[in-house]
């Protein structure tokens, strides 16, 4: 294989490995806020149980998502450093200001999060969770600028010629909203939110179908159950809008997530289906008109199609449908299972429902899955482009490395990514089983009460 | 000396890394230090020692990395493509070191403990080898082609030069980690930590009079700078007072002022370096002509303003509640049930 497969696997291998994490640390991150509030308000043991329990686990995807992230960082210059060359004025300073605003921020209040507890009083605990959850939303936001910045450029002009022109900031606030900034950020923090908290459900739906810890497991569940419904339906709206913004500003990428090879009025959005890449034909279950709806909110509106692009400008279609009918295929499966559990939880009826509580159990893979598919889509959809219109895939290469070398870190990434992957499912499952630490009921330190509140009374402060 | 917008970025990327050497140093350094104690319990409170603060030290790094590739893109795009497996490496190393603090003290298997425990210890110092061994690299020049891209090779950077400072690299970060966990920690530990502190100190005095006498033999760029800016010698001068006064303080029992001083060689040493490669970032051998300097592979004026209001602003809040941070965990470290 050559030195531009090489890379590109190596990337998405270490992206998607990466991936696995950050959106968790964002969902469980507001958990935790959610949780701590609510001990806060009612001074109930159980949420302080709830946030004890939960911040391990939060600890632990977390040092997954800084050990897997610095590679991210690196490697942007040691396979493209002609991409970091061109890019080096726009991408550099989000991801420069990604570790002042974001990075510094999570791991300085981390330590409070977790090694705290007994030092400082609860407000002060409390906030230290904030600025750890804001932490890791404001990293989404400077690496989805990054990010939306490759998909549609803006605030830019462009200096110099060829393979030494590169792009240079004219506008700062415009790269920063740039066109897909907004929609594309909401639709990656709802998938976050939505990993945390079916993260949350799964495991709360474990413990009752085993009979344990169910105080804590009911109380997790309800909790976990209303955000991954509030997520879920966001996800949708924010993925709409998304959708419409693609259709607006990348038509070549929407035409590969819905197979459509020719200009339609009247388009019709497959709902399930494959596409014939050699024939250039999509076959399936249409709805006539639907993506002209969707797409231009009217049903008679043209939709550009790939033949309005030359065959070497068009995204690989078939991996880009794929990836694109998974990830609204298991979001819209989600919002019915989101749904399904609360309408149960409400009634409860949701313990003596097996079958249920099985099915909340397996939905963490859910949203997993769909971040995933959510990534790939994008990624393969701005395809043959490493920056939109600017900048080809292969043309952003480092000029230097060699086959040969790549070929080794690849091996050397998959072989350590498989093993540590195996040892965080076996320490996750490991403290999964060993659930909540009764002595999380009473609060120690500064952390403990004065005196027991009369349920229902607002927390005092230390 | 004229201070213009790109050698204030020079010295913001500076600050950052030398903030990285200072914060990571000491948690390096005591990973360096890891195995000497067999005992499981010690190990853990080492652990505990850096267990709140070593991922926000790691942070430097990754900020550093982000401030050169917006400030200096070419210089980012060609070190890191050029020093593609020492970065692997290093990259390995960082990941098993990372992951070995958390998972470590997971389970109570003695198997388990041990193979994460040398994860650590062996990641932590191949870390601080490769780091040092790079800085080696730039200070000694390194081949750059007409284009601005690396033409030598792995090999090629394993000279003896290079790879004395990243040996002195090991040995300053196990003082700097020896001194921090003595402060950290009471009884046998404590007293145990005296003595490697005290060996840590000597290797690495030894190790830094010789590399001051290779860069004075082989390296005379230095020299040269100091000729024209004689000023520039109250730096070599506080370098020379700060690491003497490192076993004066610790002899006579004032931990916090031997693991200042500490700092203060790190600091100066750092700022020799810069001084010695300024206004390169890469320096070119053979042909200094190809030099990467802080004009020729800068970001635009613009964007350099933009990111020293976006560094204003957000590293004074950064260093103010790094302290408050470190202010919390202040004092010898007690092990509890959040504890690694």
């Amino acid at each position: 294989m050559d030195v531009l497969t090489l890379s590109r696997i190596q990337f998405g291998l270490t992206i998607g490995f990466h991936y696995i994490y950050p959106p968790l640390s964002i969902g469980l991150g507001l958990m935790l806020v959610i949780m701590e509030a609510a001990w806060l308000k009612t001074g109930e043991p159980v949420y302080h149980q709830m946030a004890r329990f939960w911040t391990k686990v939060f600890a632990l995807t977390f040092a997954m998502g800084v050990a897997t992230g610095i590679v991210m960082e690196f490697e942007f210059g040691t396979n493209w450093a002609t991409y970091s060359r061109f890019v080096g004025d726009v991408f550099g300073s989000a991801l420069a200001a990604e570790g002042i605003f974001a990075f510094f921020l999570e791991s300085g209040f981390l330590a409070v999060l977790l090694f705290g507890w007994d030092k400082v009083g609860r407000k002060l605990h409390f906030f230290a969770t904030c600025m750890v959850c804001l932490g890791a939303h404001f990293s989404a936001v400077w690496i989805i600028v990054a990010n939306s910045w490759m998909q549609t450029p803006a605030g830019f002009h462009l200096v110099g010629h060829g393979l030494h022109s590169r792009a240079e900031v004219t506008d700062f606030w415009a790269v920063v909203f740039n066109p897909s900034f907004g929609d594309r950020l909401f639709h990656a923090l709802s998938g976050g939110w939505s990993a945390g908290a079916f993260l949350v459900v799964s495991v709360s739906a474990w413990y009752l179908l085993q009979k344990r810890f169910s105080e804590f497991a009911r109380r997790s569940l309800g909790m976990g159950l209303t955000v991954a419904m509030a997520a879920s339906l966001l996800q949708a709206v924010s993925g709409h809008l998304s959708g419409q913004n693609v259709a607006k500003n990348q038509p070549a990428k929407l035409a590969a997530f819905e197979g459509l090879y020719e200009t339609t009025s009247n388009a019709p959005l497959t709902l399930i289906g494959w596409v014939d890449e050699k024939n250039e034909q999509t076959h399936g279950l249409k709805l006539p008109g639907a993506l002209s709806f969707l797409a231009h909110n009217d049903f008679h509106a043209p939709v550009t199609g790939l033949d309005e692009f030359k065959p070497e400008d068009r995204p690989p279609v078939s991996a880009s449908f794929m990836f694109f009918h998974g990830m609204v295929a298991i979001g819209s499966a989600l919002i019915l299972i989101a749904g399904l559990g609360c309408y149960c939880a409400w009634r409860q009826t949701l313990s003596k429902k097996r079958w249920l509580l099985w099915l909340l159990v397996f939905s963490i893979l859910g949203p997993e899955i769909a971040n995933q598919l959510g990534w790939f889509a994008a990624e393969v959809g701005r395809q043959p482009w490493i920056v939109y219109g600017l900048l080809r895939t292969p043309e952003g290469l480092s000029a230097i490395i060699r086959a040969n070398t790549v070929l080794a870190s690849l091996v050397l990434f998959t072989f350590i990514y498989f093993l540590l992957f195996a040892v965080f499912i076996y320490l996750l499952n490991d403290k999964i089983q060993h659930g909540p630490h009764d002595d999380d009921l009473i609060p120690s330190g500064k952390l403990a009460l004065p005196e027991p509140l009369e349920p229902g009374a607002p927390g005092h402060a230390r | 000396m004229h201070i213009d917008l790109n050698t204030t970025w020079f010295i913001l990327v500076g600050v950052l890394f030398t903030g990285y050497a200072m914060l990571d140093g000491f948690d390096l350094g005591i990973g360096a230090l890891h195995l000497f104690t067999k005992k499981d319990e010690e190990r853990r409170i080492l652990l505990n020692a850096i267990g709140p603060v070593w991922d926000g030290n790691e942070v430097w790094l990754v900020t550093g990395g982000g401030a050169l590739f917006a400030a200096f893109p070419d210089v980012y795009a060609t070190a890191f493509s050029g020093f593609y497996l020492a970065l692997v490496l290093l990259l390995v190393a960082l990941i098993f070191r990372a992951v070995a603090i958390e998972f470590r003290s997971k389970r109570p298997e003695a198997w388990w403990r041990q193979m994460w425990d040398v994860s650590f210890s062996l990641g932590s110092i191949l870390s601080a080898l490769l780091i040092g061994t790079a800085l080696g690299n730039l200070a000694w020049g390194v081949p750059i082609d007409a284009k601005g891209e690396f033409a030598g090779s792995f090999i090629g950077l394993l000279t003896p030069y290079p790879l004395l400072i990243g040996v002195t690299t090991v040995a300053l970060f196990m003082m700097h980690g020896a001194i921090y966990a003595v402060m950290k920690t009471e009884g046998e530990l404590h007293d145990k930590l005296r003595r490697w502190a005290v060996n840590s100190i000597i290797f690495f005095v030894i190790c830094a009079a010789t590399t001051t006498m290779a860069t004075l033999l082989y390296d005379n760029h230095i020299a040269e700078r100091v000729h024209e800016n004689p000023w520039l010698f109250s730096i070599v001068l506080a370098n020379m007072l700060a690491i003497a006064n490192i076993p004066r303080e610790f002899h006579r029992g004032n931990d916090g002022m031997a693991f200042l001083s500490s700092c203060g060689a790190i600091i100066t040493l750092m700022a020799l370096f810069a001084i010695d490669s300024y206004p390169n970032l890469i320096y070119s051998q053979p042909i200094p002509a190809n030099s990467l300097n802080i004009y020729n592979s800068a970001s635009s004026p613009g964007t350099l303003k933009t990111m020293l209001v976006i560094a204003g602003i957000g590293v004074p809040v950064v260093i103010a509640y790094t302290i408050c941070i470190y202010w919390i965990f202040r004092g010898k470290v007690k092990m509890d049930r959040m504890s690694y």
